[in-house]
Order: structure tokens, then C-alpha cells, then sequence
């Protein structure tokens, strides 16, 4: 596959943004697959974990913000445990989804929620979900 | 034991634990004046948030912990919570204010305090280690669990990040089990022990939560467990919940209700009714109750 790479993206606003607001330096990744190996739901993600990082790296914002990938995860930090270079990928998309929700819609909506869940969900679900979906 | 002899030690139940927990609320507070203890609920609180922001720059995060934290510090310097969420969100907010001090002077101006960090925000299980004992604690024990196979589900937040929660060690911890020890209770250590149940996405993504929570069940029951222990009012929630896609399904109930149990308090205070897994036909088995 063929690969442009540019100074303009990989050294974008945007990513230096996302280093910014996660406290992670995205360079510091080395492509070891422990992240996505341990990660839950990995094999949900449209991009998994290490994947992500060296997306990010080359600058490839708008294909992770597009992906399901930040949206899935539970913060479980289990990529941050076994990270032989201490990177949180967490980190790295709870950044990315708060700029997602600042700038468009809402990824879930009060109303639309069943009434059972409601009535019978421990309310740290609700809201923790509220804080990870909702701006 | 007089009443007047027992150490208090401040205790924050959190939103969950006033609501659809109760039963780990109660019987968490008779276990603890059992063995020595007793969990003076602060007598101002407010919902901790339920996560704790992972991206450092989110201060905006920090505000409700903190004021829990503030105002916990007026009543004493230690801290005790059950649920394994709200544990983590105030631990890791305490270590933010208490090793930062820019962090720390944003935080206070928000929620107009001048808390400092200094106080000691321990976990229920970590009161039983470390402030009891659990030799005291199998010497109160009544009604040992005996020959009960009883595996202890971590989760995620009991552990992780292992520098600011650090209760034990984050990928082989041993507290828990060592707590079913203490109670009679045979543990079976399971390799999903320390994974998710799927969390929060119990409100938008059910398969994930099936899933996670179904392979926790399937691991601990493919080890022998009888009986599955819980920490966290949603890791309980989305196990129940779960259960049945588990090919073979065991009682998920809260380690304090196994803890009054064995402690000899009566069956009915424990409210094992509250569970949606009944867990009476295993004691019965086993000749407990
Ligand atoms: S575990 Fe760390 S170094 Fe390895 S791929 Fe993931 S982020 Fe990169
Ligand atoms: S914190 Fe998120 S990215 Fe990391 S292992 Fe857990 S679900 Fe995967």
C-alpha cells in the first residue's frame, strides 16, 4: 500500500491537539500490539488501539475520528497497564472524544433510552455514559 | 462490643449505593461493626461524577470528587467507599490535587475550597486488610463458607492504573481472595478476574456487555466457581444481566453480603432477594443456611 506522507499532516494542528488535551506523546509508541492484544473490545473497534497510535503518528486524524474505535472504549486501561512505553490510549481517545462532542451532536439522547434501563441501571451507568456520550 | 470502643472511620456510599444497591450498602455497615469498625456516612455528599476524566487538561472533571474530598477531610483523615468506581474517581482525584498544585488551586477555585490532598481515601476491602486485619476477621467468622468455591471478580477500577489506585497488585492482586480465605470460602482464581464487564456501555452497546460480562462467567465457572463476588454495583449489573448467555451461569452476589454471611449476621438482613441471581440454593447445598 502506498503511503503519502507530509510534514503538513503528520505534524497537524489537530494531532497536536490531541497530544495536548491527552498528555500523551504519540511518538513514543512503538508498534508492540501489547494495547490491542489486551484491550476488551478491540475486536469491535473499526481501528484498534495500536492501530490508532500509529494512525496518529502519520497524521491520519480524520480516519480515527471517523471509526467507531473512540466510542467503544470502556476506559478499562488495560492498554495503559501492559504498555511497555507507559502510552494510554485511553487517554489518547477520552481526548479525542471530547473534541468530537464539542464540536457535533450528542452520541446518545435521554430520551431515547429505554424505561427499563432507566429504572434499573445502577446510576453510575448512567451517569458515566452521560459523560463519555454527551457534551 | 460497646459501641463508644469502635473506630469510625468516615464512609462515602456514592449515588448507586442509596438506590439499587442497598444490599451492599447494609450489609457492608452490620460487617463492619462485627468486626470492629463503624462507617459514619459524611454527612454531606454529592455524586462523584462516576468517571474520572483520563485526559489530564479535563479540570472541569475533577469538581465533584473534590467536594466530596474537601468535604470528608472535616470529618477525619481517612476515606472508605464501597463501589470499586467511586473508589477509583476519588483516589485518583485525591492524588491530582495532592501532587499538583496548579491543579490543585484550579480545582479548589471551582468548588471554593482549600482542600489539600491530605486525606487517606481507602477501599472497603483495604479497611479489612489493613485496619482490621483478616485474621480478626476469620476469628469473628460464624458461619463459615465452607466448601464453597467462590471466585473473585476484580474488574478494571479495584486496580488500574496500579500508581494511583494500587490497592494490590494490578495483574495478579490477591486481596480478594484472601478475603474469601479468611471466610471459609475455597477461591478459584479465574483468568478474567481482572477484565471488564463492558461498564458503562450497559446503556448503549448490550452485545458488548454480554460478551464481556459472559466470558467473565464462563472463565470463573471453567475453573470451578460456584459463587462469583463482585465489588462494583455495575460489574454486578451487567453480570446478572449476562448470565443467562453464559453457558453455565452462577450466583454473582456482593462480597459484603458473603462477608455477613459469614460473619453469622441473619440471612434476611443480607438481602439476597435484591440480587437477581438467587444465590440460596448453593448455600443450601453446601449445608450453609
Ligand atoms: S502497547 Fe504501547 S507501545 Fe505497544 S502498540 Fe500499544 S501504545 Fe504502542
Ligand atoms: S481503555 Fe479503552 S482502548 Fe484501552 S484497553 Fe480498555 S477499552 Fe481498550
Amino acid at each position: 500500500m502506498k503511503i503519502n506522507l507530509s510534514n503538513q499532516d503528520v505534524q497537524s494542528a489537530g494531532v497536536g491537539k490531541v497530544e495536548r488535551l491527552s498528555g500523551e506523546d504519540l511518538k513514543k509508541c512503538y508498534q508492540c500490539g501489547n494495547c490491542s492484544g489486551g484491550c476488551p473490545v478491540s475486536y469491535k473497534m473499526e481501528i484498534p488501539p495500536t492501530r490508532i497510535m500509529r494512525m496518529l503518528q502519520l497524521g491520519r486524524l480524520e480516519e480515527v475520528k471517523a471509526a467507531n474505535s473512540m466510542w467503544l472504549c470502556v476506559g478499562c486501561l488495560q492498554c495503559y497497564s501492559r504498555c511497555p512505553k507507559g502510552c494510554s490510549v485511553a487517554a489518547v481517545l477520552e481526548a479525542m472524544r471530547q473534541e468530537a462532542l464539542r464540536e457535533s451532536a450528542d452520541r446518545v439522547e435521554v430520551k431515547d433510552l429505554p424505561m427499563p434501563l432507566l429504572k434499573k441501571a445502577p446510576q453510575q451507568a448512567i451517569v458515566c455514559g452521560f459523560r463519555k456520550f454527551v457534551s | 462490643m460497646n459501641k463508644m470502643d469502635l473506630m469510625k472511620i468516615p464512609y462515602y456510599p456514592g449515588c448507586t449505593l442509596n438506590t439499587v444497591a442497598k444490599q451492599f450498602d447494609s450489609s457492608a455497615r452490620d460487617s463492619a461493626l462485627a468486626v470492629g469498625f463503624e462507617m459514619a456516612e459524611l454527612k454531606q455528599w454529592n455524586c462523584c461524577g462516576a468517571t474520572f476524566p483520563l485526559a489530564p487538561d479535563n479540570l472541569m472533571g475533577l469538581t465533584a470528587p473534590a467536594k466530596v474530598l474537601s468535604g470528608a477531610r472535616k470529618e477525619g483523615d481517612t476515606l472508605t467507599t464501597l463501589c470499586s468506581v467511586c473508589y477509583n474517581v476519588l483516589k485518583r482525584t485525591n492524588s491530582v490535587i495532592r501532587e499538583s498544585k496548579e491543579k490543585r488551586g484550579v480545582v479548589n477555585g471551582f468548588i471554593e475550597e482549600e482542600y489539600d490532598g491530605s486525606l487517606n481515601v481507602l477501599h472497603y476491602l483495604e479497611v479489612l486488610r489493613d485496619r482490621v486485619g483478616f485474621e480478626k476477621v476469620k476469628g469473628a467468622v460464624k458461619r463459615p463458607l465452607k466448601g464453597v468455591k467462590a471466585g473473585a471478580y476484580y474488574g478494571c477500577m479495584l486496580l488500574r492504573p496500579f500508581e494511583d489506585v494500587g490497592i494490590d497488585n494490578a495483574e495478579r492482586p490477591t486481596i480478594f481472595e484472601d478475603l474469601l480465605k479468611a471466610l471459609g470460602a475455597e477461591p478459584v482464581e479465574f483468568p478474567n478476574r481482572i477484565e471488564c464487564c463492558g461498564a458503562h456501555l450497559a446503556m448503549n452497546d448490550e452485545e458488548v456487555v454480554t460478551r464481556l460480562s459472559g466470558a467473565v462467567i464462563d472463565s470463573a465457572a471453567g475453573m470451578g466457581a460456584e459463587l462469583i463476588v463482585t465489588s462494583c454495583p455495575l460489574c454486578q449489573y451487567n453480570l446478572e444481566k449476562s448470565r443467562g448467555a453464559a453457558s453455565n451461569g452462577v450466583p454473582v452476589i456482593y462480597f459484603t453480603q458473603a462477608l455477613g454471611l459469614a460473619l453469622g449476621q441473619e440471612i434476611e438482613t443480607l438481602g439476597f432477594e435484591k440480587n437477581s441471581t438467587d444465590v440460596m440454593p448453593l448455600l443450601k447445598k453446601k449445608g450453609i443456611v
